[in-house]
């Protein structure tokens, strides 16, 4: 069985594997530009998307609790599932805060 | 042998990433670099056999904390203009401390002692890193783990009330 | 030093046989992919043409059945055009990242027993770190193109990814309860002692999350709005052509077939069937992964597009508590069984 071995020289293998064809589609690549931009193509946008991105943190970490717990979850048993709901409980919490305070409504 | 090869690439590798993060004009180009930079940690991890850490720094770290850098750089749209002046005029100081605190660091870096072998490590109980990792984290270390989540909701509201003053003003 | 001991420790002469083998896998399972993704678009193009009492593509070869050789071909011969203004490094690497995310999640999928490049028993997280990875790719192409349309693409499509990221993580909790694994391997083995040797009726509801946030994920219709044609031209690759083109094309595809592949192996069983095919131990894995494919098709002529909002609060207010409800469930299954 391969065990992690395969993790870091396969995903630079199956990099190096495709990468030998764009050299060659670059030999037929004189350089040609675009529709000429008007304005300024890279404006400022709405905080909406930041702060989405910050409760995407948070509940990426949250998830991240939740990983090793679940694979554990058998030897553990009521106990952790105990502290789990308690953990979620908190966390629902902020959930619900945020929901109020329409950080999850776009307009 | 091998081993010490492929750590000595990946020390130097981050130091040298870590270069280029904080000197690039692009803050963009900034941001791709210190993924970059984030994987070669998350491989690190890979050779201390703590794969779940590794998948972690790539998730957390890369997947999600740059992004949310990406998304503040992109918010700023700095211009090249504003970026010209790239470092503000104390760095003679700035150089000073940073060659003040590598002697420290130095100094006691050269002082650590090799702790004894952890007794969870998954070489000893023959179990993987995230089963051993979870068995202590949920029962041991059950109280740091429920303020974990005290953090995380401080959190969420410190996000939200700061993001809605932006808003407002 | 496990991580050596596996690769290096045992000899020179195994060093070799051992990345020799690695090397081989990779290599027939990124060319049947690669077919696979071939097909897939000629598939589409025919199903949804049927569905639509259309013909789809008919002049390439007997009912059009070339037709993928000859796009390739010509995205293949086409020339590589490069927007004024453009960052060219992020221009140039951004398919590269899509593409890289997409292929490397390939390592950890089971295609059959044994059959795996690297049986890591994160196989999950390692495909949920991919995913993630996939949102540079996006994001940086839409920013390296400076054009307006790919720009805020590129922005709706990476907000979105994160924000359904985060639902279908949650989604699979409920299975690593059930199978006590994030090896892939070892979540097919666990489902052999449930009925029709699957999780997907225990596991019901994290299977209807994981499928929205899959669709999400992929870009998908009825959530395609980053490269809704209609008002966003093609979204975030509206810049590109030629082989970049067709670099996104494929990362987009492989993600379609990575998706099917996890729906399959942690909700239906993987390549265990209710009776066995001989000789072809991949049969039912493939079957499966052509039921999601032909799915997303299917959805994709019915659904009409969502509003971004409206995905939004989906994700966010309907996905994420499913999902934590579907972890508490499964939790007090598990306790009181």
């Amino acid at each position: 069985m391969l065990i992690a071995g395969a993790f870091g020289l396969g995903a630079l293998i199956v990099g190096s594997i495709f990468r030998p064809r764009r050299p060659y589609a670059e030999k037929l690549t004189p350089y040609e530009s675009g529709n000429p931009p008007v304005g300024e193509p890279r404006y400022r946008f709405s905080v909406k998307f930041y702060i989405i991105a910050m409760l995407f943190v948070i509940f990426d970490v949250e998830a991240v609790f939740l990983y090793p717990w679940a694979v554990v979850f058998e030897k553990i048993g009521l106990y952790a599932f105990i502290e789990m709901i308690i953990f979620i409980v908190i966390l629902f919490a902020g959930y619900i805060y945020a929901w109020r305070k329409d950080a999850f409504k776009w307009d | 042998m091998l081993p010490e090869l492929f750590f000595g690439y990946f020390a130097a590798a981050i130091i040298i990433f870590s270069l280029i993060v904080v000197t690039r004009r692009n803050p963009v180009h900034s941001v791709l670099f210190m993924l970059i930079l984030f994987f070669h940690i998350a491989a690190l991890y890979l050779f201390l056999d703590a794969e779940f850490l590794a998948a972690i720094q790539v998730i957390v770290y890369a997947g999600a904390i740059l992004v949310l850098f990406l998304f503040v750089v992109l918010l700023l749209n700095l211009k090249e203009e504003t970026l010209i002046r790239r470092y503000i005029n104390q760095w003679p100081m700035g150089v000073v401390f940073a060659v003040g605190l590598f002697i420290l660091m130095f100094i006691s870096v050269r002082s650590f002692l090799a702790g004894p072998k952890g007794e969870i490590s998954s070489v000893l109980t023959g179990q993987s890193n995230v089963t051993n990792l979870g068995t202590v984290l949920y029962t041991e270390y059950l109280f740091p783990f429920e303020i974990a989540s005290l953090v995380l909701l401080v959190a969420i509201i410190g996000a939200i009330v700061l993001a809605k003053k932006r808003l407002k003003s | 030093m496990s991580f050596f001991e596996t690769i290096f420790a045992p000899g020179a002469v195994d060093i070799m046989l051992n990345i020799g083998i690695i090397l081989i896998k990779i290599a027939v399972v990124v060319g049947i992919v690669m077919a696979h993704v071939a097909y897939a678009t000629y598939f589409e193009r025919k199903v949804i043409g049927h569905m639509q009492v259309r013909l789809g593509p008919m002049r390439v070869g007997f009912h059009g059945l070339l037709q993928p050789i000859a796009d390739f071909t010509k995205l293949f011969f086409k020339e590589d055009i490069i927007p004024a203004n453009a960052d060219k490094p992020i221009f140039y690497v951004a398919p590269v990242i899509s593409l890289l995310a997409a292929l490397s999640s390939l390592a950890v999928i089971p295609f059959f027993e044994g059959f795996v490049v690297a049986n890591l028993n994160i196989g999950i997280l390692f495909i949920l770190a991919m995913s993630s990875l996939g949102a540079y790719g996006i994001v940086m192409s839409g920013w390296a193109s400076n054009s307006k349309y790919s720009f805020l693409g590129g922005l709706r499509s990476s907000a979105q990814v994160i924000s359904y990221e985060v639902a279908m993580g949650l989604s699979l909790v409920g299975v690593m309860i059930m199978a006590g694994s994030m090896n892939l391997t070892d979540i097919v083995k666990a489902q052999e002692a449930y009925p029709l040797k699957a999780f997907i009726f225990p596991q019901f509801l994290g299977f209807f999350v994981f499928i929205v946030a899959a669709f999400a994920e992929t870009n998908r219709t009825p959530f395609d709005l980053p490269e809704a044609e209609s008002e966003l031209v093609a979204g975030y690759f509206v810049e590109y052509s030629g082989m970049r083109f067709a670099l996104f094309y494929a990362a987009e595809y492989i993600g379609m077939i990575i998706m099917a592949c996890l729906a399959s192996i942690c909700f239906l069983g993987g390549w265990n069937g209710p009776f066995e095919i001989p000789y072809v131990p991949f049969a039912w894995l493939l079957i499966k992964v052509y039921f999601f494919i032909f799915l997303y098709y299917w959805v994709r002529a019915t659904v009409p597009r969502y509003r971004y909002d409206q995905l939004m609060g989906l994700g966010w207010k309907v996905l994420i508590p499913l999902a934590l409800l579907n972890i508490t469930i499964t939790g007090l299954i598990k306790i009181l069984v």
